[in-house]
């Protein structure tokens, strides 16, 4: 059963890798707006989780549903249409193009859904402001700093306006005020924007930006707030 | 915190009232615990039998509160020598948590569990301390963060103690 009125939920998720359990019938959801840290030990099923809930890793069994539809009965191509307009993503390490400049990396999400140069580099440009990183635009990743870099990413993981941002440590490369700075703008824009956050992270001063957490261990996950 | 070394402190710029020391103690470093005025009048009491502060004037009216403080030779020296000695590190040696965690192991109970909510409720309180450092001035940021790092070095410790728990299951019922 789906929590009531949940953007993206999965029961009972099950990924086996060789003779490796990474999940063992964990659960999620979320709700529009929403931002849930998920939280555990290393290796306990985080990151895979977060692959199965954006359709990157398909799942051995169990049930995840988006908006209502249930990802197992679309098919690849419906799959990565979704993830391109409806999905953000941020990971530890920016994953930035190094051969683009930055703005460009910015508007990449918007050329690969078919928008004309100038218009998606206008609206990534509007991001970069958001972020902070606008007198960023002519320089190409490897001239900028981590921090900055991975504000570019968070511009970038927005810039289609998502309604889900996955987000795996995203200030894992990056010292405490760093840190900081990327949380405090990305969740002013994703509140602002109504965009919910998956974030992944071990660190308790990022978790607190949740409004809740589920802890994995052993690819079991364990809502925080329906135990208590 | 020491009262008295903090209101000489705020002396040291020059003469005060005491509903003034009041008031400077309480936006400075009062944030969520002003201080009584039975404290303010005790503490100057106190130092001023110590010679570290004397009456400057008083103003029409009577009431404690209408003396003006002002601070000495010997309280300068006072305020120098507090700041210059380094607070003692707490041991943090006496940890409830701890011992919650190894009764229930002996007891054959869930430490687990009892981890989770404490992470929980940890969290709880980093939430509010980080929304309300977002809201903040830099004081609030800097007294916040103060409280954010002891809580997660708090939640360190309750990583690590997750991840051991079956080592120290087998020490404690050993
Ligand atoms: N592509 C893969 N091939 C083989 N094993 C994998 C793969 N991805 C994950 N695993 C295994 O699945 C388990 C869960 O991995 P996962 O990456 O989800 O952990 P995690 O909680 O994200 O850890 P960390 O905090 O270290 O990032 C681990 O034992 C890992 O080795
Ligand atoms: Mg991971």
């Amino acid at each position: 059963m789906t929590p009531e009125g949940s953007l993206l939920a999965a029961v009972d998720l099950r990924k086996t890798y060789g003779p490796t359990t990474a999940l063992d019938g964990a659960e999620f959801s979320i709700h529009p707006g929403e931002i849930v840290a998920v939280m555990g030990p290393s290796g306990s099923g985080k990151s895979t989780l977060l692959h199965c809930l954006a359709g990157i890793v398909t799942p051995d069994s169990g049930s995840i549903t988006y908006d209502g539809r249930e990802m197992a009965t679309m098919n690849d191509t419906q799959r990565s249409a979704l993830r391109r307009s409806e999905f953000g993503f941020v990971f530890q390490f920016g994953q930035l193009v190094p051969e683009l400049t930055c703005v460009e990396n910015v508007a990449l999400p918007l050329r690969l859904n078919g928008s004309n140069r100038k218009s998606a580099e206008r609206t990534a440009l509007q991001w970069m402001e958001r972020l902070e990183v606008d007198d960023l635009k002519g320089k190409r990743p490897g001239e900028v700093s981590g921090g900055q870099g991975q504000r570019v990413a968070v511009a970038r993981s927005l810039v289609t306006s998502p309604r889900v941002l996955f987000a795996d440590e995203p200030t894992g490369a990056l010292d405490s005020l760093n840190g900081e700075r990327v949380m405090d703008l990305l969740t002013d824009a994703a509140r602002s924007a109504n965009a919910a956050i998956v974030l992944v992270t071990h660190e308790a001063r990022v978790a607190a930006y949740s409004d809740r957490e589920i802890v994995v261990r052993d690819g079991k996950s364990r809502d925080m707030e329906r135990v208590v | 915190m020491s009262i008295g070394h903090t209101l000489l402190g705020l002396l040291e710029s020059g003469p005060r009232h005491g509903y003034d020391l009041k008031r400077a103690f309480d936006e400075k470093f009062g944030h969520d615990r002003p201080l009584h005025y039975g404290q303010v009048y005790s503490t100057m009491s106190r130092l001023l039998k110590n010679g570290l502060v004397e009456v400057d004037g008083v103003e029409a009216g009577g009431g404690p509160e209408r003396k003006r403080y002002a601070i000495t030779e010997a309280g300068v020296t006072d305020v120098q020598r507090w700041l210059a000695t380094p607070e003692k590190p707490e041991p943090y040696l006496q940890s409830t948590l701890y011992t919650k965690v190894v009764l229930a192991l002996l007891t054959h109970r869930n430490a687990a569990e009892i981890l989770d909510a404490q992470r929980s409720e940890h969290l709880r309180m980093m939430r509010i301390l980080t929304d309300r450092k977002r809201k903040g001035d830099l004081a609030d940021q800097l007294i916040c963060d103060h409280a954010l790092f002891h809580l997660e070095a708090d939640l360190r410790w309750l990583e690590l103690t997750a991840a051991r728990l079956e080592k120290l299951a087998e020490a404690v019922i050993r």
